[in-house]
C-alpha cells in the first residue's frame, strides 16, 4: 500500500523533479549573480581581509550616472538645445503621444498600455537625448555610442547579410565554397578582430601603411576623429556579424516552398512582386528574431572598442559595457554594477518593444 | 667539420655545467616540497627573468616557482579578490608597488620586517633612498621587495640634436622647442620625415603617468613628503590650479611635433618608434636604454638620457597660481630649474600573502630576496627584455656590467649618470599610494586627460572634473582614513 502511494507520488512529479537539477543550475548560476549584482548596486564594497565590507548607499550609485559626475560620461553633456534639436524633440514627442492615442481609441486593455507607457517613456527619452546630444553639437556619452553601434551596426549587418543570403538562395557556381569562407568571420574570437582590424587601420606602421599613403591617408589618424574612430569599430563588428545574419537568413530563403514562386510565375509576378509577396514575408519571422539576438548582442558590445581604441579618443567610442568594465577594474563593483544594470533595463525595454510590436504584430496579422 | 661540431658541442657542454655548478653547490632541498605561486603581468618582461631564476632557485632550495600570468590590467583586482576571499591560491603577487597601500591597509600583506631582520644578503643600504624608504614601506614597516626600480627620464637622440647644434632641454618649454626644431627631420635615414616628440597618449594606457611626470617639477618643489596630489591634512585635491593646467598644456603640445595617431599610442607603439630611429625626444621608464642596444635597434650609441625636465615656476599651494622658483621656494633648484623625477607607477615589487603557510611565506621571501640580492638583479637590469630597471646604487657604480651588456663606454655612463641624478634626487615625487590609487589615477585622471586630448573639453573643465570625481573618491574611502595613509604614503609621521 505503502510502495503504490510513493510510486502514485513519483507518478505525479516526475516532470518536476527532472527538471529540477536544471532549475537549481539556473538559479545558481543566472539567477543568483543577477540578484547579486543588483545588491551591489544599491552599496558600495570594498575587498577587506578575510571578505568583504558592505555600505549601503541607496539609490547614489544610479543618481551619480543620471545627475551627478558620472552624467556626462553615460548620458552625454547638456548645455543648450539647438533649434533643430528641440524640434526633433518636440515632433518625436507629438509623435509619441499620437501612437499611443491611437492605441486608447483602437483596443484599450491595461497591461498593453502599460507596456506601450514604458515604450513610451524609454522613447521619449532617447529622442531627447538625441536632441540634446547630437543634435545640439554637444557631446554624447556611452549610452548615446552605444545605441549608434547597436542601431547602425545592426543595421549595416542586416542589409547587407540579408542582400548576401538573398544572392546566395540562387544555386551557382561557387556558392557553397563562398558559404564556407564567409562563415570564418564568426568564429574569430572578437579580441582576435580587434586586433585585426587595429593592424589594418594603422595609417603609419601598420601592414597597410603603404596603401594608406597610396590613397593619400598616409597622415590620417582615424583614432583621433571620434566619428572615424565610431565607424572603424561599426566596420570591424560588422565584418564579424555579417556571417551570422547571412548563414541564418540564407537557410530562411531556402526554406521558401518553391511552389509558391513558380505558382507566382506563372500569374506573371515579377521579381520584385515574388520577393516582396511571397519570399519576404515568408522570411520574416526569422529576419526578425535574427535581428533581436544581434540586437542584444550589440548592446553587449565590449571587446572591440576595448581592443581598437580603449575607448578613445576621450569617450568618444566607449560603450556602456565597457564604461561598466572600467569601474569593475578599478574594484568599483557599486558602480560597475548599476551601469550594468542601467545598459540591462535599456536593452530589455527595447528588444521586448522590438519583439511585441514588431515581431509578434506581424506574426498576428499572418494568422 | 667535425672540429666545429666538437666545439659546438664542448662549449653546450661546458656552458651547462657551468650553469647548473653554483646551483649544484647551494642545492640542499630544505624547501623539498614547497611551491610558491606568483602572479604578475604577461612575460617576457617582469614575468619571464622571474620563471627563470625560479628554476635555479628550485635548484638551490627545492622549492618550486610557479608565475601565473594575467593581463595588467586586470591583476590589481584579481589579486587583491584572491587575497580578499581567502582562495590562497596566490602567495606572492608582483605588482605596482603604488597598489601595495590597499592591500596592506585590508590587512592582507604580511610585515616583511621579521624576515628582513635574518636576511644577510639583501643588503639593504644599497637600494636607493627612494626605493628604500617609500616605495618598500607602508607606516614604517617594509611589507615589498623592489624588483625593480621605475620612474620616468628624459631621452634623446645625441646625433640629430648635435647636428641641429641643440642642446637636451632641461624645461618643458625647451623641450617644445627642441621639439619644434628638429620636427620633419630624416633621424633614421629611410627618406621619410619623423618626429620631434614621442610620448604616448592612448586612454587607457600609460598616459596618465606622462601628464604627472610633467606637472611634478610645478607642484612639488620642497622634497618628497610634499607630495603632488593632496593637501596632506585635508585630503583636498591639489589639482585645479594652474600647475596641473599648464603639465596638461604642455602634454598636448607635444601631440603637435608627434605621430599623427599618437592619440592612440601606448607606451609600446612609442618605444617601437624611437628604437626604430624616428624620434628625437622621448621620455620612457629606464627600459629605452636597454633597448636601444638591442638587436635591430637603429639608435645603438645614439641615444642619451637626462633627468626629467623641470621648470622654473612652482606652484603656491595657497593660491593655486604659478609663482617663479627662488630659494625658499624650491630649495633643491639647479640654476633656478626646479626638478622633481617623477617616480611612475614606482617600480614592480613583490608582496606576500598573509594567508599563505609560514613555510610557504618564509620560501617566498628568499626567493624575492634572491631576485632582490645585487648579484642577480645587477644582470637583470641590464638587459632590456626583462623589463627590470636599475634600483640599487651597486647597479650604477661601474659601467662594466652595462659594456658587457653591449653600451658603449660613453652611452652607459650618460645613462646611468641620469639615472643617479634622478634615483637619489630629494625631490623625487612619488606616486600616489593609498587606498583607490586606481580609481584616482588610471581612471579618473587618466580619462579626462584623455578627453583634454581628443578636444572633448578643455583644461579647466578636466582640472575641475578631477577635483570632483577625487573628493568623491576620498568621501567613499573615508577622508579621514584617506588622509592619514597619504600622509604616512609620504613619509609624514607627525
Amino acid at each position: 500500500m505503502q510502495t503504490s502511494r510513493v510510486s502514485e507520488w513519483l507518478d505525479r512529479h516526475m516532470g518536476r523533479l527532472f527538471l529540477m537539477p536544471a532549475v537549481v543550475l539556473i538559479l545558481v548560476f543566472s539567477i543568483f549573480p543577477l540578484v547579486a549584482s543588483l545588491i551591489i548596486a544599491f552599496a558600495r564594497i570594498r575587498l577587506t581581509g578575510g571578505g568583504f565590507s558592505v555600505r549601503f548607499v541607496g539609490l547614489r550609485n544610479f543618481e551619480k550616472q543620471f545627475f551627478g559626475s558620472e552624467q556626462f560620461h553615460l548620458l552625454g553633456t547638456f548645455t543648450d538645445i539647438s533649434v533643430i534639436g528641440l524640434l526633433f524633440g518636440l515632433l518625436a514627442t507629438l509623435g509619441l503621444i499620437w501612437w499611443m492615442v491611437l492605441y486608447v481609441r483602437a483596443h484599450f486593455s491595461v497591461v498593453g498600455f502599460l507596456g506601450r507607457m514604458i515604450t513610451f517613456l524609454m522613447a521619449l527619452g532617447l529622442a531627447w537625448l538625441f536632441s540634446a546630444t547630437l543634435l545640439s553639437g554637444n557631446l554624447f556619452g556611452t549610452l548615446g555610442t552605444t545605441l549608434f553601434y547597436v542601431f547602425v551596426g545592426c543595421g549595416i549587418q542586416f542589409l547587407i547579410g540579408t542582400a548576401l543570403a538573398y544572392a546566395c538562395s540562387f544555386q551557382f557556381r561557387g556558392t557553397t565554397s563562398f558559404r564556407v569562407i564567409f562563415f570564418v568571420p564568426m568564429m574569430i574570437t572578437p579580441i582576435g578582430v580587434g586586433y585585426i582590424f587595429r593592424m589594418m587601420a594603422d595609417t603609419t606602421k601598420g601592414p597597410f601603411s603603404g596603401v594608406w599613403q597610396w590613397v593619400g591617408l598616409g597622415e590620417f589618424a582615424w583614432a583621433s576623429d571620434p566619428w572615424a574612430a565610431r565607424i572603424f569599430i561599426v566596420v570591424a563588428d560588422s565584418w564579424q556579424w555579417i556571417p551570422f545574419v547571412f548563414i541564418m537568413l540564407l537557410a530562411a530563403f531556402e526554406s521558401v516552398p518553391r511552389d509558391f514562386t513558380e505558382a507566382a510565375e506563372l500569374d506573371g509576378a515579377n521579381a520584385w512582386q515574388k520577393f516582396t509577396e511571397i519570399t519576404w514575408p515568408h522570411v520574416l519571422p526569422v529576419a526578425a528574431t535574427v535581428m533581436l539576438i544581434r540586437v542584444i548582442e550589440a548592446f553587449k558590445i565590449v571587446d572591440l572598442p576595448n581592443i581598437m581604441t580603449s575607448g578613445g579618443p576621450g569617450i568618444a567610442t566607449e560603450s556602456v559595457s565597457l564604461q561598466s568594465y572600467f569601474a569593475w577594474r578599478s574594484l568599483d563593483l557599486g558602480q560597475a554594477s548599476a551601469i550594468a544594470y542601467v545598459l540591462l533595463f535599456v536593452t530589455v525595454i527595447i528588444c521586448v518593444s522590438f519583439f511585441n510590436l514588431v515581431v509578434l504584430a506581424r506574426v498576428r496579422k499572418a494568422s | 667539420m667535425l672540429s666545429k661540431n666538437l666545439k659546438r658541442m664542448a662549449t653546450t657542454a661546458v656552458g651547462a655545467v657551468m650553469a647548473l655548478t653554483p646551483a649544484a653547490i647551494l642545492a640542499d632541498g630544505h624547501y623539498d616540497g614547497v611551491v610558491v605561486n606568483i602572479m604578475t603581468r604577461p612575460g617576457p618582461v617582469i614575468a619571464g627573468r622571474m620563471v627563470d631564476r625560479g628554476k635555479e632557485f628550485k635548484a638551490m632550495t627545492g622549492a618550486e616557482i610557479r608565475v601565473a600570468e594575467v593581463p595588467f590590467a586586470e591583476l590589481f583586482q584579481k589579486i587583491l579578490t584572491d587575497w580578499a576571499t581567502g582562495t590562497r591560491s596566490i602567495d606572492v603577487g608582483v605588482f605596482a608597488s603604488g597598489w601595495g597601500v590597499e592591500y596592506v591597509s585590508a590587512g592582507l600583506v604580511e610585515n616583511l620586517d621579521p624576515y628582513i631582520a635574518k636576511d644577510s644578503k639583501i643588503d639593504l643600504d644599497d637600494i636607493a633612498p627612494f626605493f628604500r624608504d617609500f616605495n618598500q614601506k607602508v607606516q614604517g614597516s617594509t611589507y615589498f621587495i623592489t624588483l625593480d626600480g621605475d620612474f620616468q627620464m628624459l631621452y634623446y637622440r645625441t646625433d640629430v640634436l648635435e647636428e641641429a647644434g641643440l642642446q637636451p632641454p632641461k624645461t618643458w618649454e625647451e623641450y617644445l622647442d627642441v621639439a619644434s626644431k628638429v620636427h620633419g627631420m630624416d633621424m633614421n635615414g629611410d627618406g621619410e620625415a619623423d618626429y620631434g616628440s614621442c610620448i604616448f597618449k592612448k586612454r587607457n594606457a600609460q598616459s596618465f603617468f606622462a601628464v604627472q611626470s610633467m606637472a611634478a617639477s610645478r607642484v612639488q618643489a620642497m622634497g618628497t613628503n610634499e607630495g603632488i596630489y593632496f593637501h596632506p591634512d585635508s585630503m583636498k585635491p591639489k589639482i585645479n590650479n594652474e600647475a596641473w593646467i599648464k603639465a596638461f598644456e604642455i602634454y598636448k603640445a607635444t601631440g603637435e611635433y608627434g605621430p599623427p595617431d599618437e592619440l592612440n599610442h601606448d607606451i609600446g607603439d612609442s618605444r617601437a618608434l624611437a628604437i626604430g630611429g624616428r624620434c628625437a625626444l622621448m621620455i620612457d621608464w629606464g627600459d629605452i636604454g636597454p633597448l636601444s642596444i638591442e638587436e635591430g635597434s637603429m639608435i645603438n650609441d645614439k641615444v642619451g638620457a637626462v633627468i626629467m625636465p623641470g621648470s622654473k615656476e612652482v606652484l603656491d599651494a595657497a593660491t593655486g597660481k604659478l609663482v617663479p622658483c627662488d630659494s625658499n621656494r624650491c630649495p633643491y633648484a639647479i640654476d633656478g630649474i626646479n626638478f622633481a623625477p617623477f617616480a611612475a607607477f614606482g617600480g614592480w615589487t613583490g608582496a606576500i600573502s598573509k594567508a599563505s603557510d609560514a613555510k610557504v611565506k618564509q620560501a617566498a621571501y628568499d626567493f624575492l630576496s634572491y631576485m632582490n640580492q645585487a648579484e642577480q638583479s645587477n644582470v637583470d637590469v641590464t638587459m632590456g627584455w626583462t623589463g627590470y630597471n636599475p634600483y640599487r646604487n651597486s647597479q650604477l657604480d661601474s659601467t662594466a656590467a652595462w659594456e658587457e651588456a653591449g653600451f658603449s663606454k660613453a652611452a652607459a655612463e650618460n645613462y646611468l649618470g641620469a639615472i643617479m641624478e634622478s634615483l637619489n634626487h630629494p625631490n623625487m615625487a612619488s606616486d600616489i599610494r593609498i587606498p583607490g590609487a586606481a580609481q584616482y589615477t588610471s581612471v579618473v585622471l587618466d580619462r579626462e586627460v584623455a578627453r583634454y586630448l581628443a578636444d572633448e573639453i578643455s583644461v579647466e573643465q578636466a582640472v575641475a572634473n578631477i577635483e570632483e570625481a577625487w573628493e568623491e573618491i576620498t568621501e567613499d574611502f573615508g577622508r579621514d582614513e584617506q588622509a592619514q595613509i597619504y600622509a604616512l604614503s609620504l613619509g609624514i609621521t607627525n
